[in-house]
């Protein structure tokens, strides 16, 4: 593995972390999980039209983020329904529309060896989503306590939520590559839920999970490249070791 | 439609207020004035709207009519219940530490807010999912209090406080309100806390409601007539 694809994903593994948290404790994991599968129909149209797979699922995965976001406004039991049946259809047309291989590769990731500009697009984009959550983390967190609160905060809570969002969209997006949207999802959810269970305050769970994060990543990088294996799914087995860990007697603890 | 500005004296000014959820009214063509450093309380029984009155007046919920706040408001809400997981690993300091660096002006210092609503330190530090009810509800007041606010908003500040701690409460949200000349409007369901605390009384009713002070508003006749039911009360002696 070369440098540069280490620190790409060093990048990629502290957005999951970041984002992941926000996303385990706002108990929007399972609405944000659908969220991915947006990713496949735009591979299938990108590949229809001759450009690259990533542009097209990116694109995918930013309207599917304005789309949830769209949907969160009218509020209810409806929101949850919508995004069920609006995302698992675009799976069904992601899996018509993108062949055997690349449908396998978008799922699972490991799809050969990433261009220069994929690795400076990804690097850029894991920054910018680790300034956000970094720089607004205390608008986040009030919000997620009470957007009524936040409101009179002076905090413009749909736009943050829109931001959050595209956050969360575009870390799948990093990922998409190296580890393929399925593994990508969790990625984001289990360190996050890891975090959660040992952390007592804020700053100990943004560091838990940006830790348990980066090391599931580089571990699972490098089991996997002495195994001779795709990368993605070692990392993803590797987390899951990690938060079956933080099951274990460290729960006593963190009450203390 | 009257087109009403916020004057001088005047904090708040609501002009023909509506609110509707779909097909079911909430709200209908509310008016009313509160007055610069004055308390109102807000009654009314259960689904009167009272909760949604706030939330319209915080800008939460599409209305239709016109709600106008002084120039240079800073509004403190205080919300009635908050569905918040046990283990979520949020201390009331990181709560509170968030509300004063997102304010814009200076914050008050933590400390003095905690010990003003009567919060240790060693208690703001758990998470804010295990507090209790009481305990919850003080970190919600000083998260209002954190910002500097000129108006305060509780949505039945005191419920699930102890008795002790419910006399505690209203006792500061009184002082509060005379020594920093702050405006606050308060639901209450406890008719002598009303007549206590309230400058005037903003009563929802089903198909009308009634402003006033309480001596003149809070009639036992139209108690029984918007509660349906005989209404008795206690003024508490000191």
């Amino acid at each position: 593995m070369s440098i540069e694809t280490l620190l790409l994903s060093i990048a990629m593994a502290l957005a999951a972390g970041l984002v992941g948290s926000f996303a385990v404790m706002r108990r929007i994991s399972l609405a944000a999980d659908p969220l991915s599968h947006v990713a496949l129909p735009g591979i299938g149209i990108a590949l229809a039209l001759h450009i690259h797979p990533v542009f097209g699922a990116v694109a995918m995965l930013v309207f599917g983020a304005l789309l949830v976001w769209a949907v969160e406004e009218r509020g209810g039991a409806t929101t949850e329904s919508v995004i069920g049946v609006v995302f698992s259809a675009a799976l069904a047309i992601g899996s018509i529309t993108t062949t055997g291989e690349d449908l396998i590769e978008a799922l699972f990731g490991g799809a050969g060896a990433l261009s220069w500009s994929e690795k400076i697009f990804g690097v850029c984009i894991a920054t910018a989503i680790v300034i956000f959550i970094l720089v607004f983390r205390n608008n986040l967190i009030i919000m997620m306590v009470s957007p009524d609160i936040a409101r009179t905060a002076g905090i413009n809570v749909r736009r943050f939520d829109l931001l959050y969002l595209e956050s969360f969209a575009l870390t799948i997006a990093l990922g998409l590559r190296y580890l393929g949207v399925l593994l990508m999802g969790a990625l984001i959810i289990i360190p996050a839920a890891a975090a959660k269970r040992l952390a007592h305050d804020l700053k100990s769970m943004l560091w838990i999970s940006v830790v348990l994060s980066v090391a599931a990543t580089t571990l699972g990088s490098l089991i996997a490249a002495k195994l001779h294996r795709e990368a993605g799914p070692i990392i993803v087995l590797v987390a899951t070791g990690l938060f079956l860990a933080s099951l274990l007697p460290l729960r006593t603890w963190k009450h203390e | 439609m009257e087109e009403i500005k916020a004057t001088a004296e005047n904090m708040l000014e609501v002009g023909q207020l509506s609110v509707h959820f779909g097909a079911t009214r909430v709200l209908t063509e509310l008016s009313f004035r509160v007055q610069k450093g004055k308390a109102v309380a807000v009654i009314g029984p259960n689904g009167a709207g009272k909760t949604v009155l706030l939330k319209t007046l915080i800008g939460s919920l599409p209305f239709r009519g016109s709600v106008r706040w002084a120039s240079g408001v800073r509004i403190g809400y205080v919300p009635q219940k908050l569905d918040l997981e046990r283990d979520i690993p949020i201390t009331g300091i990181d709560f509170l530490t968030a509300r004063a660096a997102v304010a814009h002006q200076s914050a008050r210092e933590l400390s003095s807010v905690l010990a003003l609503v009567g919060i240790s330190m060693e208690v703001a530090q758990r998470s804010i999912g295990a507090l209790s009810g009481g305990q919850f509800q003080r970190l919600l007041i000083a998260f209002a209090l954190i910002a500097d606010p000129n108006v305060l908003l509780l949505d039945e500040p005191t419920a699930g406080v102890d008795e002790p701690g419910q006399e505690q409460l209203n006792e500061l949200v009184r002082r509060l309100q005379k020594s920093e000349n702050l405006t606050v409007l308060f639901i209450s369901h406890e008719l002598s806390v009303v007549y206590q605390y309230a400058d005037n009384v903003l009563c929802l009713g089903r198909e009308r409601a009634w402003f006033g002070p309480p001596r003149t508003v809070l009639t036992p006749e139209l108690l029984r007539q918007i509660y349906g039911a005989e209404v008795s009360y206690h003024v508490h002696e000191h």
